[in-house]
């Protein structure tokens, strides 16, 4: 499992996030090792199709989907499943998606 | 550099969204007025703007007045331009000002970095608090100190904030 965290530094919740991140890793048994990609231009935000900071990427896949034309530097938008807006997600929302891409790939897709 | 604690409030007048132009020598009666750098795009702005409309709402009968700002660069994020400036004050029906910075002047002029940055002044203009609204932007139920709401009570009461300044958290202001 390969594992992306792309931030940019202007949003300020980049650590949090990251710390919740490896957390649920941890208690997941999993401890794949992460990589964290700094975006720091437009220029790389485009070719990284950057949808704002903070960002996770499994397997190449975005951990919480957002339309492909939603590119730049940017504080990234999450909701909760309350409907609450968030700059970053939660402990149980990283759970959730995490057990979601698991199980698509257990199941081939 | 921010503007200082204890400085008089820097005069502007500046577009809305309803298409009035607002400054705040409108508001003279107004025994406490928050200026409060925000914008539509950004998750810190909009996680907080719940609290700020409540704030307008409880306050706005003891003379309380909010003065909200977006001084982004809409050719940067266009979530942020005048047009859709005006929907958003549409759409969650704002009970205060929304106005358009268009030419960031004033952002600059009070220092804003970030977006919310709330700057509060007492009924002589005098800024008596500066920062962010409370300490928690995730979750309303999970605020323990509620900097805003804190420093308007002590004002209508006669009485200095504490504490008179915490750091702005959200997003940087997109300059042109």
């Amino acid at each position: 499992m390969k594992i992306e965290f792309l931030y940019w530094e202007e949003c300020p919740s980049h650590t949090e996030t990251l710390a919740r991140l490896r957390e649920v890793l941890k208690e997941s048994e999993l401890d794949p090792p992460v990589e964290r990609i700094h975006v720091e231009t437009d220029d790389q935000a485009v070719s990284l199709k950057f949808p704002g900071s903070p960002t996770i990427r499994i397997d190449g896949a975005d951990l919480f989907p957002v339309p492909d034309e939603m590119v730049g530097l940017t504080c990234r938008v999450y909701y909760t499943p309350e409907g609450r807006v968030t700059p970053l997600p939660t402990k149980d929302m990283i759970r959730s998606a995490l057990a979601a891409h698991r199980i698509k790939i257990t199941k081939g897709g | 550099m921010v503007l200082a604690l204890e400085s008089k409030l820097l005069a502007f007048s500046l577009p809305g969204t309803d298409g009035n132009t607002y400054s705040p020598d409108q508001y003279r009666q107004a025994r406490a007025l928050g200026v409060v750098f925000t914008c539509n795009h950004c998750p810190y702005a909009k996680a907080w703007e719940d609290r700020l409309i409540q704030l307008q709402r409880d306050f706005g009968k003891s003379g309380v007045q909010l003065l909200l700002i977006s001084s982004n660069d809409p050719a940067k994020i266009p979530d942020d331009s005048f047009e859709n400036m005006k929907r958003r004050s549409k759409e969650k029906a704002y009970p205060f000002p929304y106005l358009f910075d268009e030419s960031q002047e004033v952002a600059r002029a009070y220092g804003a970095t970030r977006t919310p940055e709330i700057f509060l002044f007492d009924a002589d203009r005098v800024l008596r608090y500066h920062g962010a609204p409370d300490d928690n932007f995730e979750d309303p139920a999970a605020v323990t100190q509620h900097y805003a709401r804190d420093a308007i009570e002590a004002l209508i009461a006669g009485r200095r904030p504490e504490p008179t300044d915490t750091k702005p958290v959200g997003c940087t202001i997109k300059w042109k």
